[in-house]
């Protein structure tokens, strides 16, 4: 079946093909253009080839049991969608979240957010030409995910968002990593800047080429730095606060023209932002609890021990079983025992918690959230990143839908790209920062 | 007998030029190119062991790196990249979706892009560490070195 | 608090009596629940001012298998001069499975009403082009569909093993 713009050409034009493979690393999407001598006249997105089958992947799995197959959605930002899914499912059940977990998760999301941004514009600029950014931002990329890596044990897609709170609490010696990756990511900012802000190509490649008014974004229905590249104030972190949102200092760049330029430019200050949003959180986050007795021996042994201690010490458990131990509870997962997995100390010891770890984890049983609908949106990446989840009072979600920002974003690629260059292309693709993972979930 | 020694030694030397000059084609899909651009950049470098200059055509690489999901939508492309590229070629399929899958068993996902095409190097992980990607591609060295060189010459003989 | 929330809900009751079915509040977010017949008209009506729902966040479809009428189409609106948002809800039949198209009041209708289509079938009236978006062409059936089973796989080429 021929596609629409082999049936809509007019027969002198060229039909050019930038097929599913191609080298700006963004992944599998098609393009084709219909050019005459270099301009492009008419074009066509062609989606698709990395759809995984999400949806229905999720209506045959627990709530537990789908975690990671969230972390595969905007792959860049894999604590965003997990934060989003987690609190869906939070909003459903109506359970309330310790105040140490609220500053981890905001912690990490905004890691998330800063390693999404470095990774688009670096994309972006190695495709202008300009390789020795694409460098310099993965670098500071490496920073950050060696402080995920520390904490959560994986570099990209962790699955450290659970519901009722997070995995484990931060590595104790979290804060000189931090720090150098703080510093890191301000250096190499301001590394960036000078090199391309005032550079006359990289001006002359972005400058006023697919611009977008405001009117025009809302109804293709962007959201996100896109959005407020067009000058548009709408983030979900001011406009509907969740987490610790309400009680930190930050703003929100906009942007005046709509064009690729702002959109690498609100990019960069959003990434100053969240640096700020860091350092805020890193004040409130009191140091860990203090250290614990009882390393080395098995966990059996070691329960034994701190259970002859009057009043109980709490004891640290292998790296593995990290963060499930008891005296970490309080702050780390809310106690409603119900939608947490038990402690480990209950579950190696006393015959209702091997019971209720059983019975949490086993089909059937586990986290039934009532019946119902919800519907709940954080601020991703890209813009609006929104879970719609149909309960049915069973363990599998009867319907899970993902409101992926970049599937609107690039519905108007066609739009923007008419009437330019083919080499206009390429800086307009990348400063939409596609995702596949979540355009095609 | 005689030419033993010698084609041996050529055998050597063509190996040795061909495993330490790789020309790669990244097939990337989804999220282990993350991974894969870790691995290319600064910190951990694959430029050392000669794999560093990535060839953006088919035609011109020999080494084909398939990195992430490949989906019943792509799978007719892979195998037109695949049979686009020249002799002598390798296929690196990288991370748990290219080699069987992964964690997606469902109606859109090739199991493995060894029903497609002939793998040489298997390299698992979701996403696999760089580390576990620069072995893999020493993996490669070794049967590259390993193997018997094709050329002219040779088949010219029979 | 209360009766400024519900007040679209109300204005919506008196504008269409018969269309809208019924109206509620569920976990914070307004729901109202209309005939099919009758989306494009609602729709307008709440694009326009005052009511300024600009942005069409979403556009999706449950399958209620076993339940008749079997398909639930599910809009969401959000209006930005107001930081509002409404979640509509219309029915759709399995014998009848068609639908006014939103594609002139929104912009993303248009791939949005694509996927509905192309994962579960429902045709879209007025839809300018309507065509699979996430399945090839060749693939029969409509995946997201209760009755249609996980692991069926079409292959495009021919395996090797």
């Amino acid at each position: 079946m021929p596609t629409r713009i082999e049936r809509e050409a007019r027969p002198e034009s060229l039909l050019i093909n930038m097929g599913p493979s191609h080298p700006a690393m963004h992944g599998t999407i098609r393009i084709m253009l219909e050019l005459d001598g270099e301009k492009i006249l008419n074009s066509e997105v062609e989606i698709g080839y990395l759809h995984r089958g999400f949806e229905k992947m999720c209506e045959n799995r627990t709530y537990f049991n789908l975690l990671p197959y969230t972390d595969r959605l905007n792959y860049v930002s894999p604590l965003i969608n997990n934060l989003g899914y987690v609190m869906t499912v939070e909003k459903m059940l109506g359970i309330e979240v310790p105040r140490r977990a609220q500053l981890i998760r905001v912690l990490m999301s905004e890691l998330s957010r800063i390693s999404d941004h470095l990774t688009c514009l670096a994309a972006m600029a190695m495709e202008c030409g300009a390789f020795t950014v694409f460098l310099y931002k993965i670098k500071a990329r490496e920073f950050i995910w060696d402080v995920i890596e520390w904490t959560t044990g994986a570099r990209m897609t962790t699955s450290y968002i659970r519901i009722g709170g997070v995995r484990a609490d931060l590595h104790p010696d979290y804060r000189p990593a931090l720090e150098k990756a703080i510093t890191e990511t301000r250096q190499v900012l301001k590394d960036v800047h000078g090199l391309l802000d005032k550079n006359k190509i990289f001006l002359n490649r972005t400058r006023d080429i697919a611009v977008i008014k405001p009117e025009e974004a809302i109804n293709f229905g962007w959201t996100g730095p896109c959005l407020r590249s067009t000058g548009v104030y709408y983030d979900v972190r001011k406009a509907h606060p969740y987490l610790v949102y309400n009680e930190l200092d930050f703003e929100v760049p906009l942007g005046e023209r709509g064009d690729n330029y702002d959109r690498y430019m609100v990019r960069m200050l959003e990434m100053e932002q969240s640096l700020r949003i860091i350092e805020q959180v890193m004040a409130q986050l009191p140091a860990s609890p203090p250290e614990i007795m009882a390393d080395g021996l098995e966990p059996y042994e070691a329960i034994k021990q701190a259970r002859r201690q009057r009043p109980e010490k709490p004891i640290k458990l292998s790296p593995n079983l990290e963060g499930a131990e008891k005296h970490r509870y309080p702050e780390i997962l809310c106690s409603d025992r119900r939608y947490v997995p038990p402690p480990k100390e209950e579950v190696y010891t006393t015959i209702e918690g091997l019971i209720s770890h059983f019975k949490f984890f086993m089909k059937g049983h586990g986290i039934r959230p009532p019946k119902g609908e919800v519907y709940f949106a954080v601020e991703g990446g890209n813009g609006e990143l929104g879970f719609y989840i149909v309960s049915d009072g069973t363990d599998k979600p009867y319907r899970l839908h993902l409101r992926a920002p970049c599937f609107h974003i690039v519905s108007a690629l066609e739009f923007l790209i008419k009437g330019h260059m083919v080499a206009d292309v390429i800086p307009t693709f990348g400063s939409l920062n596609m995702i596949g993972g979540e355009l095609d979930r | 007998m005689e030419g033993r020694f010698f084609l041996t030694t050529l055998n050597e030397i063509l190996s040795w030029g061909r495993k330490y000059s790789l020309f790669q084609y990244p097939f990337v899909t989804a999220c282990c190119g993350m991974e894969y651009m870790a691995a290319a950049c600064a910190h951990f470098d694959i430029d050392r062991f000669g794999a560093g200059w990535t060839r953006f055509s088919p035609r011109q690489a020999d080494m084909l790196l398939v990195v992430g999901t490949v989906t019943q939508k792509l799978a007719p492309v892979l195998k037109t990249v695949y049979d686009q590229m020249t002799e002598p070629k390798w296929v690196i399929a990288f991370g748990t979706c290219a080699v069987s899958g992964g964690i997606y068993d469902n109606y859109a996902v090739v199991q493995g892009i060894d029903q497609i095409i002939p793998v040489d190097v298997y390299i698992p992980g979701c996403p696999p560490r760089p580390e576990t990607v620069l072995d893999g591609l020493i993996k490669l060295q070794e049967k590259i070195k390993n193997q018997e060189q094709e050329w002219r010459w040779k088949r010219r003989k029979f | 608090m209360e009766m400024e929330e519900t007040e679209i809900l109300a204005k919506l009751k008196n504008k269409f009596p018969q269309q809208v079915k019924e109206t509620f509040i569920s976990l914070g977010m307004e729901v109202a629940v209309i005939d099919k017949e009758a989306l494009f008209e609602v729709m307008s009506f709440l694009k326009e001012k005052p009511q300024d729902y600009a942005m069409l966040l979403d556009l999706t479809c449950v399958d209620y298998l076993g339940e008749e009428p079997r398909f639930e189409m599910v809009y969401h609106l959000f209006s930005l001069s107001s930081n509002r948002k409404l979640r509509i809800k219309a029915r759709v039949s399995e014998k009848e499975p068609r639908i006014a198209s939103l594609t002139p009041l929104w912009r993303n209708a248009n791939w949005l009403e694509r996927e509905v289509y192309d994962l579960f079938g429902i045709e879209f009236v007025g839809h300018p082009d309507l065509r699979r978006i996430f399945m090839y062409d060749g693939f029969e059936g409509h995946p997201l569909r209760k009755d249609y089973p996980l692991r069926l796989r079409q292959p495009r080429i021919k395996f090797r093993k």
